[in-house]
């Protein structure tokens, strides 16, 4: 590892002065995916910025019940807020779905949004890799690429977002509000990670020095009929193959509206907007979830060893709304 | 030449320390290197297997992946620091009544985290096997649950089925039964 300068912050607008001034500078939050790719030396940052004891770190309902979560709040927190699990359950299963509980005690939520890619040619120094060190070549398309993505690819790049989180609160239409040199500005998480196209090296649209400081989830009359289900290799501890956030809202048999995002299968958390527009005012059916998102996979670009995840994803997504819509029955 | 090293404050067993260190030193190496506090594994060093497991102001985290100098002021607790004179922590006793482990290189990391496992469980925190009713506290905690919450500590010599015997009876004790 790479000998680095470190600094804790005090407030958010120091921390941003000094990273955005420091090209090889990194924000430091629970360190659990950053200080893991520094003893991989795929980051080598000069100098820390810990980031961690800043303010605000409360998870607090607005007036209008909306949800507002300070980014250096830790996952286990958010997971187990009482209010949380009763109004936005998605969010809770997602986080519990993911890690460990020594890990979701050390790990925030700002840091969890901004993890980076479990890609093994991105972990891995001797090989080649766009993302890691742009212009190197992808060797994921012809090797290891069961984990990878199916959706939003480019020849560049086939790498999935890790996050369970990010794909929960995609759902649930969330912003992250981000403090740079000139202010604070709002992103929707949707617009918030990128596609790799010819740079898969920019996982975000934040610049360097840009800081996550809060996140908002907007209310929502049905978040509380909102459930995360996660495939995977193993029963706990792994990142997703395919994992689902949904949120169904149900009356008289019809769909009045309906949330949907995917995770494992794309280079950010997948909304699967297509699909929600084809469902709204249809009969709440088997047949009608799995046409709903077997148009919206219809896009999908698999390669040999991640097809599966084209039939997963359909099945798990149908599954996951029957489920919920046999609970508002 | 700017420095790359800093001054730690810690608490480590209700003893405070203050100890210049390379700013790449994580708890864990402060521990063994720097404190001689050798307990705490080093097993996988990338916050996989759970070896090296211990309670920073009570939680469980793996120190493989804390650096010393975010840490500094904080509260750690070893396995060292666990028993009170001959007298072994509930759990410790439990661990040796059930016999769960083998080897052993595992176990300070298993223990403190079940420590802490425990504590969130009276806490009622849920886990992602906890169903449709609310977890309430230890009187819900099963098998299952108990898998679950301790995915995060491997072992290679497969000492799970007692592990789990073991920290099932502590949970049962916690809900006043025999």
């Amino acid at each position: 590892m790479r000998p680095f300068r470190y600094e804790r912050a005090t407030d958010a607008a120091s921390a941003v002065a000094l990273v955005t001034a420091d090209p090889d500078a990194r924000f430091l939050g629970g360190g659990t995916n950053l200080v893991d790719l520094m003893k991989l030396d795929v980051e080598r940052p000069g100098l820390l910025v810990d980031v961690s004891g800043l303010e605000p770190a409360g998870i607090e309902f607005t007036a209008d019940s909306g949800l507002r979560i300070g980014a250096q709040v830790r996952n286990s927190d958010l997971a187990a807020d009482p209010l949380v699990r009763e109004r936005f359950p998605v969010l809770s299963q997602a986080l519990l779905s993911g890690a460990s509980g020594q890990l979701r005690n050390a790990a925030t939520v700002g840091g969890n949004l901004l993890q980076r890619t479990r890609c093994l040619y991105f972990q891995d120094v001797t090989k080649p890799c766009n993302k890691r060190a742009p212009g190197t070549g992808c060797p994921a398309r012809a090797g290891e690429h069961r984990d990878l993505a199916i959706l939003g690819t480019s020849d560049a790049c086939i790498a999935t977002h890790p996050s369970d989180l990010a794909v929960a609160l995609t759902a649930l239409d969330a912003r992250v509000s981000v403090v740079g040199v000139d202010g604070v500005r709002t992103v929707r998480l949707a617009e918030l990670y990128r596609l790799p196209g010819a740079e898969p090296e920019r996982d975000t649209v934040l610049q360097h020095g840009e800081l996550i400081e809060r996140i908002d989830v907007p209310p929502s009359s049905f978040a509380t009929r909102s459930a995360y289900r996660k495939v995977r290799d193993r029963a706990s501890f792994a990142f997703a193959l395919v994992s689902v956030a949904a949120a169904l809202d149900v009356a008289d048999g019809a769909v009045q509206d309906v949330r949907l995002a995917l995770g494992g299968v794309a280079p950010r958390p997948w909304r699967a907007g297509s699909a929600e527009a084809a469902l709204r005012g249809r009969p709440a059916t088997a047949a009608n979830f799995v046409d709903a998102i077997s148009a919206e996979l219809e896009a999908a670009a698999p390669l040999p060893g991640n097809a599966f995840k084209v039939p997963l994803a359909r099945n798990v997504v149908a599954r996951v709304l029957e489920d919920l819509a046999e609970a508002t029955r | 030449m700017p420095r790359t090293d800093s001054v730690v404050r810690i608490e480590v067993n209700g003893a405070d320390h203050e100890v210049t260190v390379d700013n790449r030193t994580t708890v864990l190496d402060l521990l063994r290197e720097h404190l001689g506090l050798t307990g705490t594994k080093k097993g996988c060093d990338h916050g996989q297997c759970g070896a090296c497991t211990v309670l920073v102001d009570g939680r469980r985290m793996n120190s493989c992946l804390l650096l010393a100098v975010s840490a500094g002021g904080a509260a750690i607790r070893t396995v060292e620091g666990l028993a009170t004179g001959e007298e072994l922590h509930p759990v410790q006793q439990a661990f040796v009544d059930c016999d769960a482990l083998q080897c052993g290189y595992c176990t300070p990391g298993q223990i403190c985290s079940a420590i802490a496992m425990l504590d969130e469980v009276s806490h009622a925190w849920p886990s992602a096997v906890t169903g449709a009713a609310p977890f309430t506290g230890p009187g819900d905690l099963d098998a299952d649950e108990v898998r679950e919450r301790m995915n995060g500590n491997l072992c290679r010599c497969g000492a799970y089925v007692n592990i789990v015997d073991a920290l099932l009876g502590i949970g049962l004790s916690m809900r006043g039964e025999p």
